[in-house]
């Protein structure tokens, strides 16, 4: 399904875009889309509906919104859902892209409850998560450097992303004091490169 | 169920609705602490039944494990309340964010934090697959299905859907 989407330049365009023809109903069924699809983390999914699929952001834009999503309180793609559903059609916006994430997946999870309920044995469903598991790693993973891909011709982007993953991989330090540690010095980076 | 069970809950996710930043590593220890501990309205082993029962079901894992919750405290009047609580706090705060950073869209320093975050974010995500890596793959065979998966998916235009069916089959066949 290819689809026309923004041009990822060196430098793509600022944020909030509006993409062209995205109404209420549409936040809410792309964002159903991306939660639906969403077996072990959604991330991987929402950069393959919102970028590749739909075209509403580029590579950058989307790494630039994860970005500021995450550096919020709350879960980031609720986060990314209510910023874009917000910034097309206002609060009613925010309520159909939020609800379109949160609410359908419990179509799927309460009959599910039902049946444990009623005494099923989830055995066989621990052993098929920890194939889906498996997959959803190596998915995100993949989605990771699709992701870096769009700052090759960076250095030092490329070295700021490698620091994150450092820290938060393998020192296994907080997220959030790898964040006050890194997001300074890149902003800074980002300025004197913007000049 | 009485409704001061209810309001308990409430009370137990609005502010960790807002402390989630990042991701939900952070909050699923203080919700068990909370639910199995403090206030034993599951056990252990539910508590772990419910989780798998939210991550088999596509979606945001912590969403709908404190929904199952709220479901098995107080049926639909729980789910609706345990599904309020745990995301409006942190979602009239995000709608918040994005009016002022879209008040700010003529500022000099906006572009530069924007792109500034991004990268932090790129790397994130690959510390988060990586995380995964190690807490999902306790065999060869599970690291050979991360590594396909992450190669499948860069390479070829398969469904990642099926990749998945195809993992969990293996691993229901007994083969991870």
């Amino acid at each position: 399904m290819e689809i026309a989407r923004p041009a990822d330049s060196h430098d793509a365009q600022d944020l909030p875009i509006k993409a062209p023809g995205v109404t209420v109903l549409s936040l809410f069924l792309v964002f159903a889309e991306i939660s639906l699809s969403s077996f072990g983390g959604a991330i991987a999914w929402a950069r393959i509906v919102l970028v590749e699929r739909r075209g509403w952001l580029s590579e950058r834009q989307f790494a630039e919104l994860l970005g500021l999503c995450q550096s919020v309180p709350g879960p980031s793609l609720v986060n990314l859902a209510i910023y874009l559903g917000t910034r097309h059609h206002g609060a009613l916006g925010a309520i159909a892209a939020a609800g379109g994430f949160l609410l359908p997946p419990l179509v799927v999870l309460l009959p599910l409850g039902i049946l444990y309920q009623q005494g099923a044995q989830l055995e066989i469903v621990r052993l098929a998560l920890h194939g889906v598991a498996a997959a959803a790693a190596g998915m995100l993973l993949a989605t990771g450097l699709r992701m870096a891909q769009a700052y090759r011709h960076e250095p030092l982007a490329l070295l700021v992303a490698l620091l994150a993953l450092l820290g938060v991989g393998l020192l296994r330090w907080p997220l959030l004091a790898v964040l006050a540690l890194l997001a300074p010095a890149s902003i800074y980076l980002a300025w004197r490169r913007l000049q | 169920m009485n409704g001061a069970v209810i309001w308990q809950l409430i009370l137990l996710l609005a502010p960790l609705s807002l402390v989630a930043i990042g991701g939900v590593n952070s909050v699923l220890p203080e919700i068990h602490r909370q639910v199995v501990g403090v206030h034993g309205w599951v056990t252990d082993g539910e508590f772990a039944d419910l989780f798998a029962l939210a991550q088999a079901a596509p979606g945001p894992n912590i969403a709908l494990l404190v929904t199952l919750i709220g479901w098995k405290l107080a049926g639909v009047v729980g789910v609706v309340a345990a599904l309020l609580a745990i995301s409006v706090p942190s979602g009239l705060l995000a709608y918040a964010m994005t009016r002022t950073w879209h008040r700010f869209r003529a500022a000099r320093w906006r572009r530069p934090v924007q792109a500034g975050l991004a990268p932090v974010a790129v790397g994130f995500v690959l510390a988060s697959g990586l995380l995964l890596t190690r807490a999902a793959d306790t065999t060869p065979v599970a690291y050979a299905v991360s590594g396909a998966t992450a190669l499948l998916v860069l390479r070829t235009r398969l469904h990642p859907l099926l990749i998945m069916a195809a993992a969990a089959a293996l691993a229901v066949a007994g083969w991870l």
